[in-house]
C-alpha cells in the first residue's frame, strides 16, 4: 500500500478534527479503498454536508464539494444525473443524514440513484458541541438532554432498506479492514448504497456519558460488534439488483 | 412563428432554446406547468428532469448538476422560493450559475395559492441571510417571460450567480399571442483551465471554477474562502470576497438595469409599477393623459439591482412618484432611495387581485391632490 498521505490536501493540516476522534479511521479507510484503484482517480466526486464527518471531504485532494447541513444527497444526485461517468461519494454524519437531511436520505434509497453513502454515526452532533443526535442511545447525556436522553433513536440501516436502497452496510471504526470491504462493495454496486460506519467522538459524547478517551471508546466499541452473536450486526445487510437505473439518457 | 403561448410555456421554452439541460422541481401552483413541460422535453433531447422531494432538494440538485457542468433551472412559487434561501445563498457564495423561477403567489404562508401577487421583491433581494448580490428579472408579458429567462440563463453564467426570474401568476397563466424570434444557447463561457485557484477572479470579478466533470481536482464550499477554494476565517480574505461578489454585480449593473419607459418626457407624476401591474399602469397612462393629467410610466424589468440612473433620469422632471405595486410597498421602500422625502405616493394591494387601470388613474388624481397612500 502506498502512503495515504498522497491524497491528502497537505496544505490543509492541521485538520480540525480531536485527537481519537473517530472519524480520523473512517477517512482512512476510505482512501485505502480509492488506494486499490479500481476507479479512475479522475472520475471520483466527494460530496459532504456539514459536520466533523462531512468536513473530511475537504481534505482529500479529488473534487470534492462540501455543501449545506442535511443536504449534500441532493447535490450528489444532480451531480450523478448531470454525469453519471461520475464516481460520486457522499459523507455524512448521524446529525447531518438522519436528523436535517432524513427526508433527503430516504428519498435518495427511494431513487436508487448509483450513489455510495457513507454515514458515520457518532451518536451525536460533535461539532456543534455534542447536542442530542436522532441515534444517541436512550438514557446517553448530552448538552441538549442533560438528564439523559428520552426519545427512541434510528437504526439508520433499517430506515434506508426499507426505503429503497439497493446496498445497505455496516462498518466499525473498531474493525477498519473489515469498514474497508463494506466501502469498496458499496462502491463497486450501482443503485444507491448505505453505509452506516460507526465512529466516536470522544470530545464530547465521550466525555458527558464518561466513557473514556478515544482508545477507551473503540474498545467498548469492538465488544459491541464482534462474536458470535453481536449486540450491533456489522456486514453487508442487504443487496440487490438496482431497482431501476435512474439515469440521464 | 404566430401562436397562442402562456406564459410559463413560453418560460420552459426559452430555458430549452438557451440551452438548459437540466430541471429539478418540486410541484407548486400556480409554477407546475415549467416543471411539466420541462418533464416532458428534456428526456427526448439528452437532457434530465428529475423531481425532488422538496424544494431545498430541488435547488440542491440543480447546484450539484451545474458545477458538473450542466445549464440548470429550478422553478416555484412563493413558499418554495422561502425553503430555496439556504441554497440560494450557497449558489451566490459558491459561485454557481443557475436560474430560479418564482411565479408570485399570495403569501405569507401557504397564502392564496391561485392568486396573484408581487409579495417576493424583498425575499428575492434579502431572503438568504448574509450580505450577498442579487439579480431579479421581471417580466410584464409572456413574450418578455420568453426573452429574460434566455437573459437570466446568459447573464447567470456569464457572472456565475444564480439569477432570479420573477413574475406574477397572471403573467405566469397569461396566454397571449406572440410571435417569438427565437434565441440560440450563449457560448459556454463558464468553465475555467485552473483547478488550483478556482476562486481567483478575473477582472470581470468573476470566479474561474472548472467543472466536476474536467478532471482537475479543486474544492467547493459554502464556509468563507479564498481564492484557493478552501475554507477560511481571515478577515482580509472573506472580507474581500464579499466585496469582489457585491463589486461583480454592480460592474454589471449599468448593462443589467433594464427598464422601459412610457410617455416619461413631459410627465408630472411618474408611475412606477412591474409585472402585470405595468400593463394596468400603461393603459392608466393614457387613460390620464386623456383627461389631460399629465402621467407617464417607469417600468423596471430588472428588479435587482434596481435600475436607478434610468429610473433618476425617467423621474428628473416629475413632480412626484405613484408605485403601484401587489404588496404593501416593497419596491416602494428602494425607489425612496432616490427621490426627495416625501415625493413617493403608494397604491398597494394585498388581497390576491391585480391592480386595474381605474384604480391607477383614480389614484393619480388623489395624489395630485396631495394624497400619499392610496389605499
Ligand atoms: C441549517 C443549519 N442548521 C444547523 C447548523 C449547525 N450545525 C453544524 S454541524 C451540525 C451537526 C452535525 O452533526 P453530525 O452530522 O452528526 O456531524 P458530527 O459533527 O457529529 O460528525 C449542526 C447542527 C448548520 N450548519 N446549518
Ligand atoms: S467534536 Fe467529536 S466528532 Fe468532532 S472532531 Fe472532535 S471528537 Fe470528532
Ligand atoms: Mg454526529
Amino acid at each position: 500500500m502506498s502512503d495515504l498521505r498522497q491524497y491528502l490536501r497537505q496544505d490543509l493540516m492541521p485538520h480540525i478534527l480531536c485527537p481519537g476522534c473517530g472519524h480520523g479511521i473512517a477517512l482512512r479507510s476510505l482512501l485505502r479503498v480509492i488506494d486499490r484503484g479500481t476507479i479512475p482517480l479522475d472520475r471520483i466526486v466527494l460530496v459532504g454536508g456539514i459536520g466533523c464527518s462531512s468536513r473530511m471531504v475537504g481534505y482529500v485532494d479529488l473534487r470534492t464539494v462540501h455543501t449545506t447541513h442535511g443536504r449534500a444527497l441532493t447535490f450528489a444526485t444532480g451531480i450523478k444525473l448531470a454525469r453519471p461517468e461520475l464516481e460520486v461519494i457522499v459523507v455524512t454524519g448521524d446529525g447531518d443524514g438522519l436528523g436535517i437531511g432524513g427526508n433527503h436520505l430516504i428519498h435518495a434509497a427511494r431513487r436508487d440513484v448509483d450513489l455510495t453513502c457513507l454515514l458515520l454515526n457518532n451518536a451525536t452532533y460533535g461539532m456543534t458541541g455534542g447536542q442530542a443526535a436522532p441515534t444517541a442511545a436512550p438514557g446517553s447525556r448530552s448538552t441538549t438532554t442533560p438528564g439523559g436522553a428520552r426519545e427512541p433513536s434510528f437504526d439508520a440501516c433499517r430506515l434506508v432498506e426499507a426505503a429503497g436502497a439497493s446496498y445497505v452496510a455496516r462498518g466499525a471504526t473498531s474493525l477498519p479492514l473489515a469498514l474497508d470491504d463494506v466501502i469498496a462493495g458499496a462502491i463497486a454496486h450501482s443503485g444507491f448504497s448505505f453505509v452506516e460506519i460507526l465512529s466516536d467522538c470522544p470530545e464530547f459524547y465521550g466525555r458527558y456519558n464518561a466513557l473514556g478517551r478515544g482508545p477507551d471508546m473503540l474498545q467498548a466499541q469492538r465488544s459491541r460488534v464482534i462474536g458470535p452473536r453481536p449486540e450491533i450486526q456489522l456486514g453487508v445487510l442487504h443487496q440487490r439488483p438496482p431497482a431501476l437505473e435512474v439515469q440521464a439518457t | 412563428m404566430n401562436e397562442l403561448l402562456q406564459g410559463n410555456a413560453a418560460c420552459a421554452r426559452a430555458a430549452l432554446d438557451a440551452g438548459c439541460t437540466f430541471f429539478a422541481g418540486y410541484p407548486i401552483t400556480p409554477s407546475s406547468e415549467i416543471a411539466e413541460q420541462m418533464a416532458a422535453a428534456l428526456p427526448k433531447r439528452g437532457g434530465v428532469f428529475v423531481q425532488m422531494e422538496d424544494e431545498i432538494a430541488s435547488l440542491g440538485a440543480v447546484l450539484g448538476a451545474s458545477l458538473a457542468g450542466r445549464r440548470a433551472m429550478t422553478a416555484t412559487s412563493g413558499p418554495g422560493f422561502s425553503l430555496m434561501q439556504e441554497h440560494l445563498g450557497y449558489g451566490m457564495y459558491a459561485e454557481i450559475p443557475c436560474v430560479v423561477v418564482d411565479v408570485m403567489r399570495g403569501g405569507p404562508s401557504t397564502g392564496l395559492p391561485t392568486r396573484p401577487s408581487q409579495g417576493d421583491v424583498m425575499q428575492a433581494r434579502w431572503g438568504t441571510h448574509g450580505d450577498h448580490p442579487a439579480i431579479a428579472l421581471a417580466p410584464a408579458s409572456v413574450a418578455e417571460v420568453y426573452e429574460l429567462t434566455a437573459r437570466a440563463f446568459e447573464l447567470s453564467d456569464r457572472l456565475r450567480t444564480p439569477v432570479v426570474l420573477l413574475y406574477d401568476e397572471v403573467i405566469g397563466h397569461l396566454r397571449e399571442r406572440v410571435d417569438l424570434a427565437p434565441v440560440s444557447p450563449p457560448p459556454a463561457a463558464r468553465a475555467g483551465p485552473d483547478g488550483r485557484s478556482p476562486y481567483a477572479a478575473g477582472e470581470d470579478d468573476v470566479a474561474r471554477l472548472p467543472d466536476l466533470g474536467s478532471g482537475q481536482r479543486f474544492h467547493v464550499t459554502g464556509l468563507g474562502h479564498g481564492e484557493r477554494g478552501y475554507p477560511t476565517d481571515d478577515p482580509a480574505v472573506v472580507g474581500d470576497l464579499a466585496l469582489r461578489l457585491a463589486r461583480k454585480v454592480e460592474r454589471a449593473r449599468a448593462e443589467i438595469a433594464w427598464a422601459e419607459t412610457y410617455r416619461t418626457e413631459d410627465a408630472d407624476l411618474v408611475v412606477v409599477a412591474y409585472g402585470i401591474v405595468a400593463r394596468a399602469a400603461r393603459r392608466a397612462v393614457d387613460d390620464g393623459r386623456a383627461r389631460g393629467m399629465r402621467l407617464g410610466l417607469f417600468r423596471p424589468r430588472t428588479i435587482w439591482p434596481f435600475p436607478a440612473e434610468a429610473f433618476r433620469a425617467a423621474t428628473a422632471g416629475a413632480r412626484g412618484v405613484l408605485v403601484a405595486e401587489m404588496n404593501l410597498g416593497q419596491l416602494a421602500v428602494e425607489i425612496e432611495r432616490y427621490v426627495p422625502r416625501g415625493s413617493v405616493a403608494t397604491l398597494l394591494r394585498a388581497d390576491g387581485r391585480p391592480i386595474a387601470p381605474e384604480e391607477i388613474v383614480a389614484a393619480a388624481v388623489r395624489v395630485t391632490d396631495g394624497e400619499r397612500v392610496v389605499a
